[in-house]
């Protein structure tokens, strides 16, 4: 890897010139809570100082950018009993994330695992994948964070370059080819000596200001063990089978297709849907049998997805600590608490 | 130095070879088939034969008795059908369908000549060349006869190479018998049919219950070396196919010689949407055909 540093006015040079010409997607406040603290969002930014770049947590991920809500993944033109199908991946050109936090960029590399590299790669995802250019950037520790118990609290890949800010500078980890030669627009010099013991010191102190940990050890195991243990039916209880934890996760990518055809006859288009887990209809076939009629066991299915069969299918976790979900929750279902009753853990 | 990135288009870098499950194009990829024609089953279910159009497309379509296909009428919806007919005819196959919403009650509707679009196939299917030497045990309940036939298709055009074959079948009443037509044949080629009703009209002449009944009667003809050297599918409802396998399990066949076929919500049939899972499986890709053991391994799978 390939280290810089880049001074703070720098930064606002390297926006320009990428903003000039592609889209740029990044942190931006888009309202303030009832307490009046700012809430952010990811949205496409052409102005630099409308980025946030000493933003907390957005309360949605960014995922509408790779995996929108809803897209069309055909469209039909409709002749009597016959029909041509247009396939369309949805995407013309490349977006350029300006500061994305360590834990949104492991939910990418998740998402790869699945999405890209297991049987049937989904080129509605890939295409969107592979036309990113990501920023990352550091982030303090919020009390809703526990992305360093899941492992993904430091990015060691899937961005083309990452910055730490270290007061005036940024320190820079230079993934790609592409991050380096957008690199020579702009000044930055080689960290010396003093520059890396500070960027070390800072990476350290970060370490120490997690407040939440969640207990991974064997986890995958004791999910099985407990299947049937009443914590679920507690959780479940409190669930409003809402499936606002899955809009809001970085990693949650389950969905629906529905067809629908124009007033005309003419046309038709096949629709993908974002979808939860937790509605009540997630698994429901023909003849009306729901295989997972009780708020429980949907709640139970969505950290059994996460920590156990993503764990059984990839060696990891498809959940990065990110806080979200919980933070979301009108009931105040956290991950870390959920996990913790399972583990038989006083709360 | 510029700033602009340059936009990759991924079918540009697609393989030269076709691969099904690695080329990106093969996502949303649709062979384009004509229902060639409808048979009326019965009141809730009509037989579909469907041919692929192109026919080297329809060439390269091949399958294993027990995996499905993704059936699309556009602009109406798409659903997982189990392929019903024999492995022997590519690019030409037969789904049996009964009515349920939307899709299927719109399939009941159209004419032949209407072209559909088919995905697949997809998942596992029985492994009928492990069961050759064997005697077979092929047992449905309802609408899990439509799968089971394919199977059955399989065992008549190499009757030679299995023992002993009983199928046994068992519906809500005798109006919802499927296939009726082909017993006969069925017969002719050295296999036992045995069929038992629940609800029996005044003109039934058969047995009346459940299946289970039939396979009292017919494990009480059969001697130990036969349960050593049997192979089950047993396709239908979960609850019947728990009780079925439990008494074949009782019998001594083990759990990995009996094959059933789950049946969830399936909105992809390639391990994406999720919505097939069992526990943590997908059930398009490691089933719908798993073995028994498997099942019971299974969380939440009946
Ligand atoms: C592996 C497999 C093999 C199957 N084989 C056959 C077969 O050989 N013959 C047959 O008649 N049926 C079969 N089915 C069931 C068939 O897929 C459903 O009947 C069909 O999806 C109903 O679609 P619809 O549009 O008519 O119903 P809809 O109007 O969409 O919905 C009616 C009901 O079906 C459920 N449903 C909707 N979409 C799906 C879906 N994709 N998968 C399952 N349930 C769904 C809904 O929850 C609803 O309760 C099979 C299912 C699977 C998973
Ligand atoms: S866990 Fe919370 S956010 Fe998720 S469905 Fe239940 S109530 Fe809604
Ligand atoms: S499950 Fe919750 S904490 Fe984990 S990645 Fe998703 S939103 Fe973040
Ligand atoms: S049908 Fe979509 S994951 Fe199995």
């Amino acid at each position: 890897m390939i280290f810089k540093v880049i001074k703070k006015e720098e930064l606002k040079h390297l926006f320009d010139v990428l903003a000039a010409e592609n889209r740029v997607v990044g942190p931006v406040e888009a309202g303030r809570d009832s307490n009046g603290r700012p809430i952010y969002a990811f949205d496409q930014v052409s102005d630099f100082n409308n980025i946030c770049l000493d933003y907390t947590t957005t309360k949605i991920s960014a995922k509408r950018y790779f995996l929108p809500y809803q897209e069309d993944l055909a469209g039909f033109r409709i002749d009597g009993k016959d029909w041509h199908k247009k396939i369309n991946y949805n995407i013309e050109s490349p977006y350029i994330f300006f500061g994305l936090h360590a834990c949104d960029i492991n939910a990418l590399n998740k998402l790869d695992k699945v999405l890209l590299g297991s049987v049937y790669p989904m080129p509605y995802y890939a295409a969107k994948r592979k036309n990113m250019f990501i920023i990352g950037l550091d982030c303090i520790p919020q009390p809703y964070c526990f992305c360093r118990s899941m492992g993904a609290d430091t990015a060691l890949h899937g961005f083309d370059m990452f910055l730490t800010d270290m007061g005036g500078q940024y320190f820079a980890e230079i993934l790609s080819d592409t991050a380096f030669n957008f690199l020579k627009n702009i000044k930055t010099a080689e960290p010396a000596y003093a520059d890396r013991m500070r960027y070390i010191k800072i990476i350290a102190e970060k370490k120490r200001k997690f407040t939440v940990r969640v207990d991974t050890t064997d986890l995958a195991n004791i999910l099985d063990m407990e299947f049937q243990s009443d914590v679920w039916k507690q959780w479940g209880e409190k669930c409003l089978a809402c499936g606002t934890c899955s809009q809001v996760c970085p990693t949650c990518y389950c969905y629906g297709v529905e067809e629908t055809v124009n007033i005309n006859f003419h046309e038709a288009k096949k629709t993908k849907m974002l979808y939860s887990c937790n509605l009540i209809d997630f698994a429901q076939v023909a003849g009306g049998h729901n295989f997972r009629l009780k708020r429980d066991a949907r709640l139970k299915y969505r950290y059994y997805h996460k920590h156990r069969g993503f764990v059984e299918a990839y060696e990891e976790s498809l959940c990065v600590g990110c806080g979200r979900c919980g933070e979301a929750c009108l009931a105040e279902i956290t991950v870390p608490a959920v996990i913790s009753s399972v583990r038989g853990e006083e709360s | 130095m510029n700033g602009k990135l340059e936009f990759i288009d991924i079918l540009r870098e697609k393989e030269k070879k076709y691969n099904r499950q690695h080329d990106f194009n093969a996502f949303e990829f649709t062979y384009k088939a004509e229902i060639t024609t409808i048979h009326k089953l019965t009141q809730m279910e009509n037989l579909y034969r469907v041919r692929i159009i192109d026919p080297e497309q329809g060439k390269q379509f091949s399958f294993q008795p027990g995996q499905f296909v993704m059936l699309e009428l556009p602009g109406i919806g798409e659903a997982p059908f189990s392929i019903s007919s024999s492995p022997l005819r590519h690019g030409d196959i037969e789904l049996c369908i009964r009515k349920a919403g939307n899709l299927t009650n719109f399939l009941s509707r159209v004419e032949r000549g209407t072209r559909v679009g088919l995905r697949g196939p997809f998942g596992t299917g029985f492994p009928m060349e492990k069961m050759e030497g064997q005697n077979i045990l092929l047992i449905a309940g309802g609408l899990g006869l439509a799968p089971l036939r394919s199977a059955i298709a399989y065992v008549q055009a190499n009757r030679s190479r299995f023992n002993t074959v009983d199928i046994i079948y068992g519906t809500k009443d005798p109006s919802q018998l499927l296939f009726a037509y082909q017993y006969d044949v069925w017969r002719a080629d050295d296999i036992t049919l045995s069929i038992i009703v629940e609800e029996p009209d005044t003109a039934w002449k058969g047995p009346a219950g459940l299946i289970t009944k039939i396979l009292e009667d017919l494990f009480r003809k059969k001697d130990k070396t036969f349960f050593k050297n049997t192979y089950a599918i047993v396709c239908g409802p979960p609850v019947m196919f728990k009780f079925v396998c439990t008494m074949l399990s009782q019998k001594d066949i083990p759990m990995q010689k009996m094959f059933v076929s789950l049946e969830r919500r399936m909105h992809c049939g390639m391990g994406k949407c999720c919505r097939c899972n069992v526990g943590s499986t997908y059930t398009c890709l490691k089933g719908p055909v798993f073995d028994y053991w498997t099942v019971m391994n299974l969380k939440e799978a009946i």
